[in-house]
Order: C-alpha cells, then structure tokens, then sequence
C-alpha cells in the first residue's frame, strides 16, 4: 500500500514539475515580448522628422547614426565576407578533418566567436586609434568588427558548404572540371542560400554591436561623418548616448528605429533561407 | 596544350594559396588579439603587483596616489553572472523541456521562431529596456535601500538577454536524444513527465551542460545592457542593491575620458577578463569534446549489437 502512496506522489511531484515547465515557457515569453513591445510602444510616438532625417544643431538627430552605421556594415562585410567564406571553401573542400592545420583554424574561429565584444573592443582601441595612429575612426571600429563577424560568417558558411551533395561535386569532376572551377560554378551556387543568410545575420550583428563602438569610433552624435576616416557614431550607439546623457525620448525613439532595422534583417534571413529551400527542392 | 593544363594548374594552387591564407587569418587575428593585450596590459599588471591588482578593493586612477584594484569588480562580474544564469538557466531549461514534450505540437514551431528573433535584439535596447522599466520597477517596489540600480537588476536583464541561446540549444539538445529511449522508458510503465524528467533530461545533460556554459559567456562578457542598470560605482558589492560596476562596464565606462596609467589599468582589466573567458572556451571545448566521444562511443556500440 505504501508502495503505491509513493508511486502516486512521484507521479503527482513530475506531473507538477510539467506545470512549472509550461509556467516558465509563459514566463520567458512574456518576458521577451515585454522587451520587444514595451520599446515599440514606449518609443513610437517619440518619433519625430527632426529627430530622423534633421540636421543635428538645437534638437538632436539620429541621420549621422545612419550614415556611421551604413559605413561599418560596408567596411565590415567588404572585409569579413571574402576571408569568411574563403576559409569556410578551405575548411570544408580542402581538408578531411585530421590535420593539425585545421585543429588550430578550428580552435582559432571557436575562441574569436567566444571573446566579449568590449576586449575586441581594446584591441581595436591599441591597434587602429593608437597602434595605427587613425585616432577614432569609423574604419577602425569597421575593422574590429569585420573582425568579430568573422566566426559567424565561417561557421554558417561550413554548414551550407558540408550541406551542399557530394555528388555535386563528383558529377563536375567527372565532366573534367578542375577544383577551383567546381567550387565556383558548382558548390558556391548551390550554398549561396546559406551564405547569403549567414551575411545578413552578420549584418545585424553588426548593427546591433555597440561596446566595440564606444572605444574605437569614439561616439561622436554631433557631427556628420565626412570619410571613413572621421570619427562618427551607429544607431546602437546613439541610443546609449542619449540614454545616458539626459535624451530619454530620443533614446526611446531610436531603439524603435534601431529594433525594427534588426527585426526585418532576421525576417530577411529566415525569408531567404526558406525562398532558396524551396529553389532547390529540398524540404 | 600542355600551356592549358600548366595555366589551369597555376590557377589552381594560387587559390588554393587564397584560401588556406584566408583560414589561417582568424588564428592570425586571435594571436594578435592575445599579444596586444598582454603586451599592453601584462606589464602593467607587474609594476602594480598581481596581487594588489586582482585582490586590491579600491579603484582610484584619477586619486593623488592613485590605487587599482579590481577585485569588487571581479566579484561583482562573478554574482552577476551567477545570478543571472541561475535564473535564466531555470527558466529557460523549464521552456526547452515543456517545448519538447508538453506543448501543443502546432505551437512549437511559432514559439521557437519567435525566440529565435528575440535572439537578435541589440543588446543596448535590452539596456535600455532595464534603465526604463525594471531599474525603476526595483527602486519604488522591491528595494529597501531605494536604489534600482545593482547586480539583481543586471542580473534580471541578463538573464532575459540569454534566454533565447538557453532555450535554443537545450532544446537541440533533448531533441537530439534517440527517441527509442522515450519509447523504453514508456514501456516500462513510467509516465511521460517522469520519462521526461528522469530519463531524456539526464541523457541531454552535455549538450545542456554546453548552453550554460555558452550562457556564462554572453553573461560574464556583456557589457552595454550592463552598464546601463549596474549603476558604476566601483565599489564592493554588500546587498544586490547597490550601485555597482562589472569589469566590462569598468572598462567601458573609463575608456573615454581616462589616459596613461590609467588607460593601462583598463586594458588590464581587459586581460582579466580574457583570461576568464579563456578559460571558459576550453571548458566548453572539452564538454564538447566529451559528448563527441560519448556519441561515437554509442555509435560503435549499436554497430557492434547490430553485426552481432
């Protein structure tokens, strides 16, 4: 009798445990969204065309954000994309796994993607502003982060690379096409719906980054950038800056801005992921 | 036709030559990132002393005799990042099991889409969202001293922001196990939930074991949503209502306006910082490695039973 007692407690205890579980899932929901809605609704109103698309004098304006935050994607991409996929091309078409070489590139993208943004951040700081002598500079901080996209840029790219048929590859052989020539005409078309998402991922990484900012272009909100060259400021940037120097509208209007830039980059994502799915006749 | 053959040969190992060069640029980047660090940070760890530096209570740069010691900032990185694991690590365990087993089959697929997107939220805008509502929400409601700023705010934002890596991969995780387990255990007249619980839970365990320790991660290295709720005084930490910094707000926070020896003691704590997140990749690696070999192991297990 006792037995059975015991039996139906322990049901009763993992049967509760089940409705913790399903009280968790409402509760990091909810969280979530609050995060997402209460931004969006906190902000909206707060938008105004002086604080858009205005030049930054009496009121402030988030168009040198625009500007700052388009060249960092540029530099960016330019420089992280080509080395990114290049090596994935390396890791994935040359190599079988075992040799040393690979281990240490493997270890090497796995250690980079682990590393805070703020320590990429110092490093940016000593080699451009200081190392290089640029100062604070949009192509400095473009740099540092072209560096940190690096890892997401590699791994997806392997994925899409590795997912792409072996026999792809043998049929472009067997017609007597050289490597290089079946990389390019044969694997990298068909793994570019793969690329072409882990790129826009990268993007919105970029665009979402600010510490590495603060120490490498220097958060200047006032001024227009003139090149690559001058110092300047990002979205994500502007929105700690008028946070934390007494803007609490402004900051509010930005993130609107700032969170729906993000949110139509992952939407594009997942959208060309799905479209070039399709393309190919998978499910 | 033998100048074919050597132009397509020529072509073939300069591209080779491009890609094994670009490769080997991220172990170039890493090294660089490394010696940059401790050749600026290094030394001046050494002239200051590493035991004054790592276990000095007070940080002073800008004092006549300045002093610099960050240990309220290790140990406020460290509550910080425990606390909010702790908090996101329970919840979003609880939200991978019920996606898993105890959720309508048609809503799992939405609710994992949409945390996926949460995923991208810039992590300013999670700042922003704990200096408007919950830094306020803490200071009228819950905090007796009256200050919202402090480790159980950043520890709330944090641990919102590392829900979706929590609940993403525990979720891969538990899929991940064979389902002839679930069906085994269900056989041997267990219920679903204690199935759940007691059998696919334990056999996802490395796989989970690595989301927290990739959580740990984004915790102990984040730094805008921080600094923006931390409140920044470089003091020890005594209640988790408190004005407090973390070693990334430290160095986020002085890296504008300080300079020379100053500077040298944030990039020093930049090194700090590096070293702990070293030390967290390797035991990521080696957990990863673990449940690889753990796997393969299986792998030739079932092969054998099956020539058997």
């Amino acid at each position: 009798m006792r037995k059975i007692n015991r039996h139906k407690s322990q049901i009763a205890l993992y049967s509760s445990l089940k409705w913790i579980s399903r009280i968790c899932t409402a509760v990091s929901l909810v969280s979530l969204l609050a995060v997402v809605l209460y931004v969006l609704i906190n902000g909206v109103d707060k938008l105004s065309i002086q604080l858009l698309f205005g030049e930054y004098g009496k009121y402030p304006s988030i168009l040198p954000a625009f500007v700052g935050t388009l060249e960092l994607v540029a530099v960016a991409t330019i420089i992280a994309v080509p080395i990114g996929v290049a090596s994935a091309i390396f890791l994935v078409e040359y190599t079988n796994n075992k040799s040393k070489i690979v281990k240490y590139i493997r270890v090497a993208t796995e250690t980079l993607a682990g590393i805070p943004s703020i320590v990429y951040g110092l490093f940016g700081y000593l080699v451009f502003v200081v190392l290089f002598g640029w100062g604070y500079s949009l192509l400095g901080g473009g740099l540092t982060l072209a560096i940190m996209i690096l890892p997401v840029i590699v791994r997806s790219t392997e994925e899409s690379l590795l997912a792409v048929p072996d026999g792809f590859r043998e049929g472009a052989y067997a017609l007597g096409t050289s490597k290089v020539r079946t990389i390019f005409k044969v694997v990298l078309p068909s793994a570019s719906g793969g690329i072409v998402t882990a790129i826009i991922l990268a993007i919105g990484r970029v665009v979402s980054e600010s510490a590495v900012l603060i120490l490498t272009i220097g958060m200047v909100v006032n001024k227009m950038p003139v090149s690559v060259m001058s110092p300047g400021t990002s979205l994500a940037l502007d929105i700690y800056y008028f946070a934390s120097y007494g803007y609490p509208d402004e900051a509010a209007a930005t993130a609107v801005v700032l969170l729906i830039f993000v949110m139509i980059l992952n939407l594009l994502a997942t959208l060309v992921g799905k479209l070039l799915k399709k393309g190919t006749g998978e499910k | 036709m033998k100048s074919l053959y050597g132009y397509i040969n020529a072509r073939e190992k300069v591209m080779k030559g491009v890609f094994i060069g670009s490769a080997l640029f991220s172990v170039f980047a890493l090294l660089s990132i490394t010696v940059f660090l401790f050749w600026s940070g290094v030394p001046f760890i050494a002239k200051i002393g590493v035991g004054d530096f790592i276990f000095g209570t007070k940080w002073a740069p800008l004092a006549d005799s300045p002093s610099y010691g960050i240990l309220s900032m290790i140990v406020t990185t460290l509550y910080v990042t425990a606390l909010s694991v702790i908090l996101g690590v329970g919840i979003g365990l609880f939200t991978a099991i019920c996606l898993y087993k105890f959720c309508p089959k048609k809503l799992v697929s939405p609710i994992r889409q949409m945390i996926n997107l949460l995923a991208g939220i810039p992590s300013v805008i999670f700042g922003l969202f704990g200096m408007t509502l919950i830094v306020p929400f803490i200071r009228d409601y819950v905090s007796p001293t009256g200050v919202g700023y402090g480790i159980l705010s950043a520890s709330i934002v944090l641990a919102i922001m590392i829900l979706p890596t929590i609940v993403s991969v525990s979720l891969d995780a538990m899929v991940s196990v064979p389902n002839t387990y679930f069906e085994g255990a269900l056989a041997l007249g267990a219920t679903k939930e204690q199935t759940t619980f007691k059998v696919m839970l334990p056999a996802a365990k490395s796989g989970i074991l690595a989301g927290v320790v990739l959580a740990i991660g984004r915790a102990i290295g984040e730094t805008m949503a921080v600094i923006m709720v931390i409140g920044g005084s470089p003091e020890m930490p005594n209640s988790i209502f408190q004005s407090v910094r973390t070693m990334t707000a430290n160095i986020a926070m002085g890296a504008t306006e300080l300079s020379g020896d100053a500077l040298s003691a944030l990039i020093a704590t930049g090194v700090v910082l590096f070293v702990f997140t070293l030390l967290l990749n390797v035991s990521f690696s080696a957990l990863k490695n673990n449940s690889v070999k753990k796997d393969r192991k299986k792998n030739k297990e079932k092969r054998y039973a099956k020539n058997k």
